[in-house]
């Protein structure tokens, strides 16, 4: 069987399929059951400075071709989330903490005081106010957040991007100038949904973010341009469902992919990814390394 | 899926603080099976079903007092039915509620009595005033009430009840009610857990399987699609009972 083990951003992850950011993150539990179910990485649901409830429901509308949602950021805090993470990190993979802050110096407050194998900045969430992507959609921003966080942190710093920008190398590069480990992109595209029958906008927040199988083509453009421009690793998310789809974002220059929306069918989306993606490579006598940005080295 | 647009067809009063609404459509529920019902401009939140085409609501919040301020003729988004519900097991089977919660097993009873099987119930109130489904009940079998207050049958808690029954004589045990009287019978009736069938309750945002807001420690258990009903016996060593999340995630008391 070929190796899926990988390096990546500062971490060793046994295989390259990860849980992403708010997804069955919000206890410790659900991540030890992603990681004992293969997950070879997991990541928190966004952690802030004080506790939010979120926004109202709806949050998640089910549309044809993936998922909108507008949780709006609902966690315990940073404090009250250790414990959580001590948990999860007895599943066997390494846990990253997604943070969010309003200010380089709130990141850098929840970098200093919460212990993870890494921390993924959110600079990407599209429905939040004064959060994510408010802030992530500005270039220096996006340097002086990492850069603080950088600077506070003992542990590798991923800074994961919002693709809701006209140029996404401009953000990725920045989070390189300021000493980024990695960069993870993409977050969900700004969308809404409307109820026909009332008019009404169905979230509760209005706008929301569409995640799944809608947004994999986009996904898998940003990371081929980020890829071609940085010299950080990219980690690819955006409707990785399949091996497949896990295959094509490495070949567009992912170290690694994490997977979201398609946990809707349950746990064992991991071991059909890993699965997969081993035999693809016996089949096609590849080591994993070979796949990262083929499509760059063709085109 | 998107809501579905369902019009109250009916509202009747079944207590105090407690409706019934008839929506205009059937879709088909399972007994313990709950619906998001979306009260526009105000927040979404799971019901569990109290027949084929009706919910029982408790006014408790923001949420449930929209709902209740809504009349015959206006509208309401659904998305359901979700999660697993009840599965009928046997022909002798118990029924355990307390309170609200008694709305899903007054629905699988009626279910259960009409595939042959006998059916017994053990129902517990605050008072006199706030028995619901009394008559619905008592049209499927043995009946025994409890209320705190003593006006209605047995004083005392839903347990009370428990020393006038063998638990033992019954093929299957279904229970609902607030999270500490269920959490009584559990820890009273341990022996017999792996027959009892219970119908929970955590805090859903996404309904799911996504977000994570309602798993249940120590396995992490996703409440909103692998339950809301889940074999007592795994939740004897779980949060059940002891604390649960709310809205930011974080843990709490359990309360009623």
């Amino acid at each position: 069987m070929p190796s899926l083990s990988v390096d990546v951003g500062g971490l060793r992850l046994k295989n390259p399929v990860m849980l992403a950011a708010g997804i069955l993150g919000t206890t410790g539990a659900s991540l030890r059951r992603a990681a004992l179910a293969g997950a070879g990485g997991v990541v928190t649901k966004s952690l802030g400075t004080s506790p939010r409830e979120g926004h109202p429901g709806p949050t998640v509308v089910q549309v044809e071709c993936g998922l909108l949602n507008a949780m709006g950021l609902p966690n315990p805090s940073y404090r009250e989330f250790q414990e959580e993470i001590e948990i999860a990190r007895t599943g066997g993979a390494p846990v990253v903490a997604s943070i969010f802050g309003s200010s380089p110096e709130e990141f850098a407050q929840i970098a200093r005081g919460l212990k993870a194998d890494a921390f993924e900045l959110n600079l990407s969430c599209p429905h939040a106010e004064n959060y994510g992507s408010e802030l992530g959609r500005f270039p220096a921003m996006v340097e002086a957040v990492t850069g603080a966080v950088k600077a506070a942190a003992d542990a590798p710093v991923w800074v994961k991007l919002t693709p809701n920008t006209a140029d996404i190398v401009e953000l990725g590069l920045a989070a390189q100038r300021g000493g980024a480990d990695a960069v993870v992109a993409i977050n969900t595209l700004k969308a809404m949904a409307i109820d026909i029958e009332s008019g009404c906008p169905i979230l509760g927040n209005g706008l929301g973010g569409l995640s799944g199988q809608a947004i994999k083509p986009v996904a898998v453009r940003c990371i081929y341009e980020l890829a071609m421009r940085l010299e950080i690793p990219v980690i690819g998310v955006g409707g990785v469902g399949s091996w497949e789809d896990a295959v094509e974002m490495m070949m567009a220059g992912a170290s690694a992919v994490q997977v979201g929306t398609a946990m809707l069918k349950g746990y064992g989306v991991f071991e059909e990814i890993t699965g997969g993606l081993s035999r693809f490579l016996e089949r096609k006598s590849l080591e994993l390394e070979e796949l990262r940005f083929m499509a760059g080295r063709r085109s | 899926m998107r809501p579905l647009d369902c019009v109250i067809q009916e509202v009747r009063s079944e207590a105090p603080k407690i409706r019934t609404l008839r929506l205009d459509r059937e879709i088909d529920p399972a007994p313990g099976q709950y619906a998001m019902i979306w009260v526009r401009g105000v927040d979404e939140i799971p019901m569990s079903f109290s027949g084929p085409d009706t919910i029982t609501v408790q006014e408790v919040g923001i949420a449930t007092q929209a709902l209740f301020s809504l009349g015959a003729g206006s509208s309401i988004g659904l998305r359901g039915p979700l999660g697993r519900g009840f599965v009928l097991r046997g022909d002798r089977i118990l029924l355990i509620g307390g309170g609200v919660g008694t709305a899903p097993l007054a629905f699988l009873g009626e279910q259960a009595r009409r595939s042959g099987a006998e059916v017994t119930s053990l129902v517990g109130f605050r008072s006199s005033e706030e028995i619901i489904f009394e008559t619905r009940f008592e049209a499927l079998g043995d009946t025994i009430i409890t209320t705190d207050d003593g006006s209605v049958g047995i004083r005392g808690r839903v347990a009370e009840g428990l020393k006038q029954l063998d638990l033992s004589e019954y093929s299957q045990i279904y229970l609902c009610g607030p999270e500490l009287m269920m959490w009584d019978i559990i820890s009273r009736a341990r022996l017999h857990s792996g027959k009892i069938q219970a119908c929970i309750n955590r805090y859903f945002k996404c309904a799911v399987g996504v977000c994570g807001s309602c798993c249940l420690d120590p396995e992490g258990l996703r409440v909103c699609v692998e339950g809301p009903v889940v074999s007592a016996d795994r939740l004897l060593e779980s949060e059940f009972g002891r604390y649960r999340r709310g809205p930011t995630g974080g843990r709490g008391p359990c309360r009623g």
